[in-house]
């Protein structure tokens, strides 16, 4: 029988269930569900309320990060300074509220200190044609250095007046004992997914990564939507800064470091390509929670902690061999 | 009444003067070739046109009134279409998303304009089955062939009615049949009364669709005769500039 050209033209070339079954974030799922069963039957301390309650939240200051990251690995960019952006903000936080000011007025200075550094990274980058590496790594430097300076490196764990809120906001459980830290990650991964499928702007994030001179000739504000994708990732920061602070309930000038090449890792392991133009909000959360589940793990396993380190590095090396064996039987 | 006039344009990138002293103009219902050397300053030219660049000198007319643009979506809403040379697509994106590429559909109102994906993918459906590509409007652009990556290039043309099409190097990636799409297309656009410039390097396509011929050298234009008048011989010597001008 002769497939007309209409048929062709309407004919759908995947089915919904080849996408799931080729898509890197299915198999990290799959991944980090079956070492959950593992460790279940394996252990008896993993499936304990506490340890879950745990590893949840402990999941979620990476998580909320990489959510930034992603859309910044889309572009084909990259942001080497969350983690320093993560301490100046909490500092900046800290240091507003033992002064005396309200929690509004402290989480309103965090914030903006985030917009304040995102925007400028994203300027220099976009407008200045900056490699975003070195931007960011030159920020990784001057934010810790300037939460320091506000800090005079102390530590702060007296937060004035409010104190109590803030460690609320951060360590309480307010909806059916879930820690609050996962509610603001839920609604932060549902918001930042709904935007990249459902919005002009995140198809113009998609763009820029996949080809920008194409994206620059047919008029896409490339320069904005790239100014923009820095500021929520230093966004993203701050806010997990501020999650963070509220939970540790107290800050010193070392929180967050290398916490970037955590968010690096989680975004890639979730299927972000840094070559740009690929990327998911729930593959980002997958990645986190599967770096976190292998960390608790060792440690519930009695393995020595220095084996941390090689085995998310395996796991990074691992989800892209996924991808690239995937690529390679595409193009034969 | 000419549709578009370019007078006395110029366009220097630095020290490099891409384009020097221009002017022509087109008619509706006109096909131009326009040929020349690698560098001769075609694309430079018809990017001015299609509102990627601006020119350093001189003006342009459309029906009659001045046209100054900032951005390529100033020149779609004046009806000015462009396929780019290198066709300027999104690998990782769908088809449908490289059609409607810069001016995405939307429903809802407000702050709630969300993309109209099932529009998007009819609308670019109908025009693939009227260029007669078999192409699909959710197949990834990176998988496609490169006939089917030319007919996404062109689609982009044809969502709304324009006045004037500029096509940049169309049929160099192409086989042979597809080329003969394309040269169909442009006759098509023509007879619509759209005016069509056809950037090309194959002498063929040229004197087979064009009404008119013109030849530009190191960013000057040479010749500007109708394609009856003309030759092939005298197009290759106006290219290499064995002919100064004509
Ligand atoms: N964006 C740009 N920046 C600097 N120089 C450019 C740019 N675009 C084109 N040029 C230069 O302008 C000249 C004309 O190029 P172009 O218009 O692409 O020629 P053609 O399309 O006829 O091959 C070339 O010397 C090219 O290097
Ligand atoms: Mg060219």
């Amino acid at each position: 029988m002769a497939i007309t050209l209409d048929q062709t033209i309407s004919q759908k070339q995947q089915s919904w269930m080849a996408k799931v079954l080729g898509s890197q974030t299915f198999w990290i799922l799959v991944a980090v569900i079956l070492a959950c069963i593992f460790l279940s039957f394996a252990t008896d301390s993993f499936a304990t309320t506490k340890n879950l309650y745990n590893i949840t939240r402990n999941v979620t200051f990476v998580a909320i990060i990489a959510l930034g990251m992603t859309l910044v690995i889309i572009t084909g960019g990259i942001d080497l300074s969350v983690g320093s952006v993560l301490c100046l903000c909490s500092m900046v936080l800290a240091v507003v509220m033992h002064a005396g000011y309200s929690i509004e007025v402290g989480i309103a200075a965090a914030i903006g200190t985030a917009l304040v550094i995102g925007a400028f990274n994203g300027i220099l980058i976009a407008y200045l044609d900056f490699p975003p590496f070195v931007v960011t790594l030159g920020m990784l430097s001057i934010a810790r250095s300037l939460a320091m300076v506000a800090s005079n490196n102390t530590v702060v764990f007296q937060f004035g007046p409010d104190h109590d809120k803030l460690l609320a906001l951060g360590g309480g459980a307010w909806f059916f004992g879930i820690a609050n830290p996962v509610l603001y990650m839920i609604v932060l991964a549902l918001l930042i997914g709904f935007v990249l499928r459902w919005t002009r702007f995140g198809r113009y994030v998609f763009a820029i990564g996949g080809n920008e001179r194409a994206a620059t000739l047919t008029g896409v504000p490339v320069r904005k939507i790239k100014v923009a994708v820095y500021m929520i990732s230093a966004l993203s920061a701050g806010i997990a800064g501020i999650i963070q602070t509220g939970w540790l309930g107290a800050v010193t000038t070392n929180i967050g470091a290398g916490m970037e090449l955590q968010v690096i890792a989680a975004a890639v392991i979730g299927g972000a390509n840094l070559a740009g133009g690929v990327g998911t909000a729930f593959g980002a959360i997958i990645g986190a929670a599967l770096i976190e589940v292998i960390r608790n793990s060792l440690g519930l396993l009695g393995i020595n902690a220095f084996w941390q380190g090689t085995f998310i590095g395996s796991a990074i090396v691992l989800a892209v061999l996924f991808d690239r064996i995937r690529n390679f039987r595409l193009s034969e | 009444m000419a549709v578009l006039e370019l007078a006395n344009i110029s366009k220097h990138f630095g020290a490099i003067q891409a384009v020097n002293d221009v002017s022509f103009s087109l008619e509706a219902g006109q096909v131009v070739g326009l040929m020349g050397d690698n560098g001769a300053g075609k694309s430079t030219l018809v990017k001015m046109i299609a509102g990627n660049f601006r020119p350093s000198h001189g003006i342009m007319r459309l029906d009659g009134a001045e046209l100054i643009m900032h951005r390529p979506v100033e020149a779609r809403q004046h009806g000015i279409e462009i396929v780019h040379q290198d066709l300027a697509l999104c690998n990782n994106l769908t088809a449908a998303a490289n059609v409607f590429l810069g001016r995405e559909l939307r429903r809802g109102f407000g702050p709630l304009r969300v993309l109209d994906y099932k529009t998007m993918y009819r609308r670019a459906g109908e025009i693939f089955r009227e260029l007669k590509s078999e192409t699909r409007p959710r197949d990834l652009v990176r998988q496609m062939s490169g006939g089917q990556r030319q007919a996404v290039a062109i689609a982009r043309t044809m969502l709304s009615e324009a006045k004037i099409v500029l096509m940049d190097e169309p049929t160099a990636a192409i086989s042979v049949r597809q080329v003969a799409e394309v040269l169909n297309l442009i006759r098509q656009l023509r007879d619509r009364g759209i005016a069509v410039v056809l950037i090309s390097h194959r002498m063929p396509d040229v004197f087979t669709v064009a009404d008119r011929v013109i030849v530009m050298r190191r960013g000057r234009k040479v010749a500007d005769k109708p394609i009856a008048l003309s030759s092939p011989e005298e197009v290759t010597g106006l290219i290499t500039g064995a002919i100064e001008q004509v």
